[in-house]
C-alpha cells in the first residue's frame, strides 16, 4: 500500500514539473519560441551539467557509505585472496578513469557553454595526441590481461594427481542439489539420469553395475567440506542448465544436462571461524536488527539469522530457481569425517529400498 | 554504372512530380516505399514497443523491492497471473524474458537502426530513395508482423516465454520445465524468425544503397560519421543474424521434431527423455554469435548519431574523424570474436577463454579512443545545449561508466564471481542499454524537424533529460554493490538468503529511481505526441548543421529535393572554419555546408 502511495505520489510531482513548465512558458511567450537552444539555455544547462558531476561524485560517495558494506567480505578459499587482489587493482583502475573523464566530459559541457558571437576552435586532429590515448590503454589493458590470465589458468588447470584432493560430484535439478561424495575409494562411480530408479532410492542415477559406486553417498540436505583440503568438484544436472555458484569461494561453473564440468578450490575457513569473522559478524549483527524489526511487524521470514556458506543456483532454471540452495558446512578433516561417517553409502540405500 | 542510370532516371522523375503520382492513403501512409514515411513506421512501433518493454520493467522492480506486496496495478495489468494482486513467480521471469527481448530486438534494434537508417542514409549521402523501396517496405512489414506476434505471445494461455531473453536450452525447450516454454516459446521463436528476415532485408538495403548511391563529391572519406556507423552496423548484421536464425531453426526442430541438437540425458517429471547427444553448450555458442554482435548493432548507431550532434552543437569539426572510422571498423570486427565471454563458466574449454579475454580487453582500445575523441571534441567548442547534445552528452558518460566494469566482466578471472549477478545487469544496461536510448532520444530530438515538420518542445526535452539522467544513474550505479554482494539476477525475490536482507533497501531505492524515470517517459510521450500537431513549424536547417538532409525542404517530397539532387564539395565538420585571416570561411556563419564548394584561399584538409 505504502508502495501505491509512493507511485502516485511521483506521478504527481510529475505532473506538478509538467505545469510548472508550461506556466514558465506562458510567462515568456513572445520573446523566443524558436525551440533552439539560446545562451539562457546554454548557461543553465552548463550549471547544470557541472551540477550534475557533482552528483555522479556524490552518489558514489554516498553509494559506499551506506552499501560499502554489503559487498562480499573476506575470501574462504585458498585462490580467494588473489582473485580480490586482481579484482582491487581493476576497480581502482576503473575508478581513476572514472572520476577522471567525467570530470573531463561534464567540466568541459560546462566551461565551453555555447555564447553569441563566441568562436570555436577548428581542430580537426591530432595524431600525437590520439597515439597517446591508443598506446596508454593497449599497455595497461595488457598488464591486467597478463595478471587476469595468469590467475584464470592456475584456476582452471584442475589436476586430480596432485595434492590428494577430494572428488564431490554437484548435482543439480528443478530446484534443489545434491551432492555425491566418492567414498573410501575416493572415485565415483558410473552414473546416468537414465539409471535414475526412483523405487530403489536411486535419485541420481548411480551405476548399481559400477562397483565403485557401491561406496559413494549422497547427502540431499548438506554439502561438507573439509577445511584445507582441495575440493574438485564434478557438475552435472539433470533437466535444465543450473549454476552452482559459491560466492563466499568465488567460485562458479554452470550444471549442463548431457556432460560433466568441473570446478576446484581449497576453503581455507571453517563455518565456525568465518562466524567470527569481524566483517561477518558485523553484517550478521546488522542483518538481524534487520530481521528483529520485520519479527515485530508479524512477518514470518524474521528468525535470527547464523552465518552459513551457501550454494545457489545462478543460471535461469524455472519457478522456483529463486529458492534453489544448499548449505555448505566447511569443518576440520575430523568433524568431516565423523559426519560422513554417519550417512548411508550407495550400496546400503538401495539395500534398504529392497 | 546501373547506379547512375537510376539516378539520372529518378532526376527525370522528380521534375514531373505531381504529374502521374497519384498517391492514395494506402500507398502514402500504409504500404508506402518512401524511405522517409518507412523511418517514421519503425520509430512509432518501435516507440510503442518501447512503452510495453519499459512498462514491464517497472513492474518486476515493483516485486524486487515489494516482494510478495500485494499491488492493484499487478492485479489489473497481470491478470490470472498476479491472484489477490501479488506476482506469479512465473510471470516473473516471463516479465523478464520479454522485457529484455522487445529493448533488444524491437526497440534499440529496428527502431533505433530501422529509423534512422532509413531516414538518414537516402538524405544524407544525397539519394532520391533506398536502392529497393520495395524491399524496404516489406522489411517493415515483417518487422510490424513479428511485434504482433510477439505482443500475441503475452496472452498465452500457459504464459509468454520465460526462459530469458537468450532462451537457452533446455529450459526453452521443454514445456514439462516451464509452462512458458510451450506455445510462448514457440511465438517467440516464430516472432523471432521474422524479425530476423526483416532486418537482414532492411541491412542489406542499407549496404547497397551506402556502396552505389552517394551523391557526386560524397566519397567514403567524406561521409558523415552517422553513415559509417549504419554501414558497419549493417555488415554486422548482415554476418551475424543468420546465426541466430540457424539456432532459432534448430531449437524448433528440437522441440517439434524431436531431434537432438541441444539436448541429452534430460529426466524431467519422472521420466527420461529420449534425447541423447546434443549440447546446450553448442547452443550457447550460436546465440552469442549474433548475441555479442548485436550489442554493437545497438550501440554503433547511438555512438554515429551522437558523433553527427556532437560536432553540430559543439561547433567544431569531430576530432579525428580517422580515428572514429577506424574505431567503428575495429568495434565492428572485434564484435564478431569476443561472443564467448558470455560463457566463461559455461563449461567450454579454459582455454577458449583465455582466448575470448584476450580479445575482449582489445575492444577497450577502439572504444577508449572514441571516448577520448568525444571529449576532446568539446573541448574549446562553443556548445550549443539542445536537448539533443544533452542527450549525447549523456551517453559519452553512459558509455565510460557501463564500459569501464567490461574491463572486469571480460577478464575471465573475474568474471567468475559476478557472472549472471547483478553486476552484469548493471554494466550492459549502462553501456548499451541506457546508452543506446540516450543515443534514439537524441536522434529523436535532433531530426524530429525533419520528419515531422516541426519542432519539439524544449524546455520539456530539457526536463526529461535531467530527470532520466539521473534516474538512470540513480537506478544502475547503486546495482553494482548488490552484484557484488553476490545476488544472482532473475531471482523472483531475494528474501529466501538471510545474507541479502541488508539490500533491502538499495533495492527499494533502485525501484523509486525507475519508477520516476518510467513517470518522465511521459513527459516525453506527450512532448513527441502534440508536437506533431502542434509544434511549431521548423526552418529548413534549425541547428545550422552542414550535411545535406538540411538542403531538402521541410515538406517531405517524394525523390527528396525538388531540383537535381546536390553534389558534394567537402566533409561534414566544417565548422568554425576560418581562413588564415581568422575570418569565418564564410563571412559571419560558423558553418559550411557540404554543398558549398571550396572557397578562396580556402585551405582543404586532407578528406
Amino acid at each position: 500500500m505504502t508502495a501505491l502511495l509512493t507511485i502516485i505520489v511521483l506521478l504527481l510531482v510529475a505532473i506538478a514539473i509538467w505545469q510548472m513548465t508550461k506556466i514558465f512558458e506562458l510567462s515568456q511567450s513572445g520573446s523566443d519560441d524558436s525551440q533552439i537552444a539560446n545562451d539562457k539555455d546554454n548557461k543553465i544547462n552548463g550549471y547544470l551539467m557541472f551540477g550534475f558531476l557533482i552528483f555522479i561524485y556524490l552518489l558514489t560517495i554516498y553509494s559506499f557509505y551506506a552499501w560499502g558494506d554489503v559487498i562480499l567480505g573476506t575470501p574462504a578459499s585458498e585462490h580467494g585472496p588473489q582473485y580480490d587482489n586482481l579484482m582491487g587493482i581493476s576497480m581502482a583502475l576503473i575508478f581513476f578513469v572514472q572520476i577522471v573523464t567525467q570530470a573531463l566530459l561534464y567540466f568541459f559541457a560546462y566551461k565551453y557553454r555555447g555564447q553569441v558571437g563566441k568562436k570555436a576552435l577548428f581542430y580537426a586532429d591530432n595524431d600525437k595526441l590520439e597515439f597517446i590515448w591508443t598506446i596508454i590503454p593497449v599497455v595497461v589493458l595488457a598488464g591486467l590481461i597478463l595478471y587476469g590470465l595468469f590467475t584464470w589458468t592456475t584456476l582452471m588447470d584442475i589436476d586430480e594427481e596432485e595434492g590428494d584432493p577430494i572428488i564431490i560430484e554437484l548435482y543439480a535439478q528443478q530446484f534443489n542439489w545434491k551432492a555425491r561424495y566418492a567414498g573410501d575409494d575416493n572415485v565415483l562411480g558410473q552414473a546416468n539420469v537414465r539409471l535414475i530408479d526412483i523405487n530403489k532410492n536411486n535419485v541420481i542415477g548411480i551405476d548399481e553395475a559400477d562397483s565403485y559406486g557401491e561406496d559413494d553417498i549422497v547427502s540431499q540436505t548438506e554439502l561438507h567440506l573439509p577445511v584445507g583440503r582441495k575440493v574438485i568438484f564434478k557438475m552435472r544436472s539433470q533437466d535444465v542448465l543450473h549454476s552452482a555458484y559459491m560466492p563466499h569461494f568465488r567460485a562458479q561453473m554452470n550444471c549442463v544436462p548431457g556432460m560433466i564440468t568441473q570446478f576446484s578450490f581449497t576453503p581455507t575457513i571453517t563455518t565456525e571461524e568465518m562466524r567470527l569473522d569481524p566483517d561477518i559478524s558485523e553484517k550478521v549483527q546488522k542483518i538481524n536488527k534487520i530481521r528483529a524489526e520485520r519479527r515485530a511487524n508479524g512477518d514470518d521470514n524474521a528468525d535470527a539469522w547464523e552465518f552459513d556458506y551457501v550454494l545457489l543456483c545462478n543460471k535461469i532454471c524455472g519457478s522456483s530457481h529463486y529458492n534453489m540452495q544448499m548449505k555448505i558446512v566447511v569443518e576440520s578433516q575430523e568433524e568431516f569425517d565423523a559426519w560422513l561417517d554417519g550417512q548411508q553409502t550407495f550400496k546400503e540405500t538401495i539395500a534398504s529400498a529392497e | 554504372m546501373s547506379a547512375h542510370a537510376s539516378d539520372t532516371h529518378l532526376e527525370d522523375h522528380a521534375h514531373d512530380h505531381g504529374h502521374h503520382h497519384k498517391e492514395t492513403f494506402i500507398t502514402k501512409y500504409i504500404f508506402s516505399q518512401d524511405h522517409k514515411m518507412i523511418s517514421k513506421q519503425y520509430l512509432i512501433t518501435g516507440l510503442i514497443m518501447g512503452v510495453i518493454g519499459i512498462a514491464m520493467s517497472l513492474l518486476f522492480r515493483m516485486q524486487i523491492a515489494w516482494p510478495g506486496e500485494s499491488f492493484k496495478t499487478f492485479e489489473v495489468l497481470l491478470g490470472k497471473w498476479a491472484p489477490d494482486g501479488v506476482m506469479d513467480p512465473n510471470i516473473y521471469l516471463a516479465l523478464v524474458t520479454i522485457h529484455g527481448t522487445i529493448m533488444v530486438f524491437f526497440v534499440l534494434t529496428q527502431g533505433l537502426s530501422g529509423t534512422f537508417s532509413n531516414l538518414l542514409i537516402p538524405l544524407q549521402i544525397g539519394a532520391r530513395d533506398m536502392a529497393s523501396g520495395f524491399m524496404n517496405m516489406v522489411s517493415y512489414w515483417l518487422f510490424f508482423v513479428s511485434s504482433i506476434i510477439m505482443v500475441i505471445s503475452l496472452f498465452v494461455e500457459a504464459g509468454p516465454a520465460a526462459a530469458g531473453w537468450t532462451i537457452y536450452p533446455p529450459l526453452s525447450a521443454l514445456p514439462q520445465a516451464q509452462g512458458g516454454s510451450g506455445l510462448g516459446m514457440t511465438l517467440w521463436l516464430v516472432s523471432m524468425a521474422i524479425f530476423i528476415a526483416s532486418s537482414l532485408l532492411g541491412s542489406l538495403n542499407y549496404v547497397v544503397t551506402v556502396i552505389n548511391l552517394r551523391t557526386k563529391g560524397m566519397s567514403m572519406t567524406r561521409l558523415p560519421l552517422t553513415i559509417w556507423a549504419f554501414f558497419v552496423t549493417a555488415i554486422i548484421g548482415i554476418v551475424s543474424f543468420p546465426v541466430l536464425l540457424s539456432a532459432a531453426l534448430l531449437l524448433i526442430m528440437d522441440r517439434s521434431f524431436g531431434t537432438s541438437f541441444f539436448l541429452s540425458d534430460i529426466f524431467i517429471q519422472g521420466e527420461v527423455l529420449h534425447y541423447q547427444g546434443g549440447s546446450p553448450v553448442l547452443f550457447e555458442h550460436l546465440f552469442w554469435f549474433l548475441g555479442h554482435p548485436e550489442v554493437y548493432i545497438v550501440l554503433l548507431p547511438a555512438l554515429g548519431i551522437t558523433s553527427e550532434i556532437i560536432a553540430t552543437n559543439s561547433r567544431k569539426p569531430i576530432f579525428g574523424y580517422r580515428a572514429m572510422v577506424a574505431s567503428i571498423l575495429a568495434i565492428a570486427f572485434l564484435s564478431t570474436i569476443v561472443w564467448g565471454h558470455h560463457m566463461f563458466v559455461s563449461g567450454m574449454n579454459p582455454f577458449l577463454g583465455s582466448v575470448f579475454t584476450f580479445t575482449t580487453l582489445l575492444i577497450a582500445i577502439p572504444s577508449a579512443v572514441k571516448a577520448f575523441n568525444y571529449i576532446t571534441t568539446l573541448w574549446k567548442g562553443n556548445l550549443q545545449l539542445n536537448p539533443a547534445m544533452l542527450f549525447s552528452i549523456g551517453l559519452v558518460s553512459t558509455f565510460i561508466t557501463g564500459g569501464l566494469t567490461g574491463i572486469i566482466l571480460g577478464d575471465s578471472a573475474l568474471d567468475i564471481n559476478v557472472h549472471d549477478t547483478y553486476f552484469v545487469v548493471a554494466h550492459f544496461h549502462l553501456v548499451m542499454g541506457i546508452s543506446a536510448l540516450y543515443g534514439m532520444f537524441a536522434g529523436i530530438y535532433h531530426w524530429y524537424p525533419k520528419m515531422f515538420g516541426t519542432m519539439m518542445n524544449k524546455n520539456l526535452g530539457y526536463i526529461h533529460f535531467w530527470i532520466t539522467a539521473i534516474c538512470a544513474y540513480g537506478v544502475f550505479f547503486p546495482m553494482h554493490f548488490v552484484g557484488m554482494a553476490g545476488v544472482p539476477r532473475r531471482y523472483y525475490t531475494n528474501t529466501n538468503f538471510p545474507m541479502f536482507d541488508d539490500l533491502t533497501n538499495v533495492q527499494v531505492v533502485m525501484t523509486v529511481f525507475a519508477l520516476i524515470a518510467g513517470a518522465a517517459q511521459l513527459i516525453f510521450a506527450w512532448n513527441f505526441v502534440h508536437s506533431i500537431f502542434y509544434g511549431k513549424k521548423a526552418p529548413q536547417n534549425p541547428w545550422n548543421s552542414n550535411t545535406i538532409e538540411w538542403t531538402t525542404p521541410v515538406e517531405h517530397i517524394h525523390g527528396n529535393w525538388p531540383g537535381a539532387i546536390p553534389e558534394v564539395h567537402r566533409w561534414a565538420y566544417d565548422y568554425s572554419k576560418t581562413n588564415e585571416d581568422g575570418e569565418y570561411v564564410i563571412p559571419g556563419q560558423d558553418f559550411v555546408p557540404q554543398t558549398v564548394p571550396l572557397q578562396e584561399n580556402e585551405e582543404e584538409l586532407n578528406h
